[in-house]
């Protein structure tokens, strides 16, 4: 069992507060991203957890042991880096069995070990060969490997799929996944990108400035964001905001900024009236209507054949995009009104924030 | 060889040739003849007896005078070619000179006795290596033990310095701990300090330590090189961390990741290094000088020097020597010069 329990941890570079007291609890066999903008401190963080990075304060606990003061290489942990690390001068097979050389396994074992692994990820054409002479793909895969082979308790990747083009990328997301499934190990993923988070996490968790925005499984971050942070960053296009007021005793009518109308639901949020909100949208939750409270102005249109977007703006400049289903006939320059199912919006508090949604 | 060839006659490109191909050839062939003419000069007169590098003109190849057995004498005598007087034209052996007078023999006639004037004659030269000025080191001076001595303090000296400028330069570059720019700083410093200020607090040192007149007073003092660290620490630098991360991932410990990691990806800078070293400690002179005081425990160099007398410089085996001191650096030269610039050029170094 390897759960990860991460208690107020924080780091500071002399004055610089990185990460800000960060608690998370990671339970085994769980796939967790740590995902945020960058110097969010998302990859400080992972470091911690590795060892590499000393701890300031707080504690990091790995299935139950208190590790905060233990060196790297007694966690029993495995990382893969951004820029893969293997190590040049070394051959594919001797990068998967510098680690298990380490830790003085017999001749024989290492041999048979490194094997498996290459078939499994499917280099074992590539033992002989040096990392110079691989594609971006294949050092990601020996990279893989050198964490497989050693069988750590936990896994961390620190950003393993950036160096890769669009295309590798999904390929390797799916192969990430599907090894998760076999190893059943725990792993921590540090991401950017929001949707190598949504589509490989178990656990997602939002960091932004050193601090811990929301954690939780990806539709629930989806469909009930904590803030507004964590509504524009999940979700892509990104969510839509309109700032605006509540003004009726019934709570049903929001002001928007524009001077617009539109009506809200009642229950499930806990605005009052004269409150100022922030009203958010999804894209595809928007959609043109004869009779649509908002009015935009389309500055340009994204045709993709199934889907199309447009891309719009409210009177006071809001910057609206709208998913549409298939092709459209609007084109830029175009004035549309937009409605919405009032059971989708998100609602925030425009001064701290924070989701309105009443806990269910 | 083909490549050689068309290495050394590349142009500018065209058929003909540009000014600037002229213009460069010129250059390098002054070049090429400023350096290496010396070096030409003197393993030609390396080769030459000690009367004939006393010979005014001197002449570029090494010439002997030719001698022949006559009948009747006991060692061979010199052959001379008459140029005037009753005999021109003749081959003639000398038998002995006395003032302007020399009295001859003729070979085919070896009874006669002939007397000449120096004016009429000129000795018959011929191109011959006088391989006596090789052999005589070897038989006549100790070359083998100072050229041990000298190998032994290059390998020995360089090794050390490799080892230890490279562990200095890997803590000086990739770990953080308090004071490491000022260790930084100091290591640079000592660069602006001149050897010869510290050479008597040095000499001091390494008497009271008991190795003056030992081969380890001159390796200990040159064993670590501000150079040396510098040098390797900014190569190092380039090293990504993330490497060293994952060999501490990988279970590696300090010591491992610095032999197994940075010692091999360091190696063209440590090779660059290498050379240097190698160069310096071979061709270094004064600090041994002052150190080595017994024969017995001289390097070549102070051997070469030794052979300048105040009365009478022995000129043939000092050149012979000379060849010979330079023969290992020019191989060492020879078969590493790739490093050097492969190693200069990714260090920024010199």
């Amino acid at each position: 069992m390897a759960s990860i329990e991460l208690k107020s941890l924080r780091k500071a570079y002399g004055a610089a507060e990185v990460i800000k007291g960060v608690d998370l609890s990671i339970d085994h066999g769980e796939f967790c991203v740590f995902v945020g903008p960058s110097g969010c401190g998302k990859s400080t963080l992972l470091r911690m957890i590795s060892g590499l990075e000393e701890v300031t304060s707080g504690d990091i606990e790995i299935a139950g042991d208190l590790v905060t003061k233990i060196p790297a290489a007694d966690r029993g942990l495995a990382m893969v880096f951004q820029s893969y690390a293997l190590y040049p001068h070394m051959t594919v097979r001797q990068n998967l069995s510098f680690g298990l050389e380490n830790i003085n396994t017999p001749r024989a074992e290492i041999t048979t070990k490194v094997q498996e692994v290459a078939t499994m990820l499917q280099i074992d054409q590539l033992l002989d060969r040096r990392p110079k002479d691989l594609s971006g793909g294949q050092r990601q895969r020996v990279a893989i490997g050198r964490a497989v082979v050693r069988e750590p308790r936990v896994f961390l990747f620190d950003e393993p799929l950036s160096n890769l083009d669009a295309e590798l990328r999904v390929d390797m997301r799916g192969e990430i996944s599907a090894l998760h499934k076999r190893l059943g190990n725990t792993m921590i993923y540090v991401t950017h990108d929001q949707v190598e988070a949504m589509t490989m996490a178990d656990k997602i968790a939002v960091l932004r400035l050193g601090e811990l925005e929301q954690f939780g499984r990806p539709l629930d971050l989806f469909n009930d964001p904590q803030n507004l942070f964590v509504a524009g960053f999940i979700g892509s296009p990104k969510m839509n905001f309109m700032a605006g007021t509540v003004h009726s005793a019934d709570r049903s009518l929001l002001t928007l900024d524009t001077g617009e109308e539109v009506s809200l639901p009642v229950t499930g949020f806990a605005h009052r009236e004269g409150e100022k909100v922030t009203l958010g949208v999804r894209p595809n939750d928007l959609r043109p209507e004869d009779h649509g409270a908002i009015h935009i102005e389309v500055r340009a249109v994204e045709q993709l054949g199934a889907d199309s977007y447009l891309y719009g703006a409210l009177k006071d400049g809001t910057r609206l995009t709208v998913h549409n289903p298939g092709q459209t006939h609007v084109t830029a320059g175009d004035n549309v009104a937009l409605g919405f199912d009032p059971s989708a919006v998100h609602l925030f508090d425009t001064e701290s924030g924070l989701t309105l949604r009443e806990a269910a | 060889m083909a490549r050689v060839w068309d290495f050394l006659t590349a142009t500018r490109g065209g058929a003909r040739l540009h000014w600037t191909d002229w213009a460069s050839y010129a250059y390098l062939c002054a070049g090429v003849f400023l350096m290496f003419f010396p070096v030409l000069w003197l393993i030609m007169s390396s080769f030459k007896t000690e009367g004939d590098l006393q010979r005014y003109p001197p002449t570029f190849l090494p010439y002997q005078q030719e001698t022949l057995m006559v009948e009747g004498f006991d060692d061979p005598l010199p052959l001379f070619e008459m140029t005037g007087g009753d005999y021109e034209g003749m081959i003639l052996a000398q038998v002995r000179r006395v003032g302007l007078q020399a009295q001859m023999v003729d070979p085919t006639n070896p009874g006669e006795r002939l007397r000449v004037s120096i004016e009429n004659y000129r000795p018959v030269d011929s191109v011959t290596l006088a391989w006596e000025n090789y052999t005589g080191l070897f038989d006549r001076f100790n070359f083998l033990l100072y050229f041990w001595n000298s190998t032994f303090i290059t390998v020995t000296a360089t090794l050390i310095m490799l080892l230890t400028n490279s562990m200095a330069a890997f803590a000086l570059s990739k770990y953080q701990f308090r004071g490491r720019t000022f260790v930084l700083l100091l290591v640079i410093g000592t660069l602006m300090i001149p050897q010869t200020v510290v050479l008597v607090p040095l000499f001091l040192i390494v008497s009271e330590m008991g190795m003056s007149n030992s081969l380890w007073g001159v390796i200990i003092p040159g064993a670590a090189t501000p150079t040396g660290v510098f040098l390797l620490r900014q190569y190092m630098l380039t090293i990504p961390d993330e490497i060293l991360d994952a060999a501490r991932m990988d279970k590696a410990s300090e010591w491992k990741i610095y032999w197994r990691i940075m010692v091999p990806l360091s190696a063209p800078a440590i090779a660059v290094l290498a050379i240097l070293a190698i160069m310096w400690r071979w061709n270094d002179f004064l600090w041994p000088l002052i150190v080595l005081t017994q024969s017995e425990n001289f390097t070549l160099q102070l051997a070469l020097n030794s052979f300048q007398g105040e009365l009478r410089t022995e000129w043939s085996s000092l050149l012979a020597m000379t060849v010979l001191t330079l023969l290992p650096i020019a191989l060492v030269f020879t078969f590493l010069q790739k490093y050097i610039a492969t190693g200069i050029a990714s260090t920024g170094g010199k």
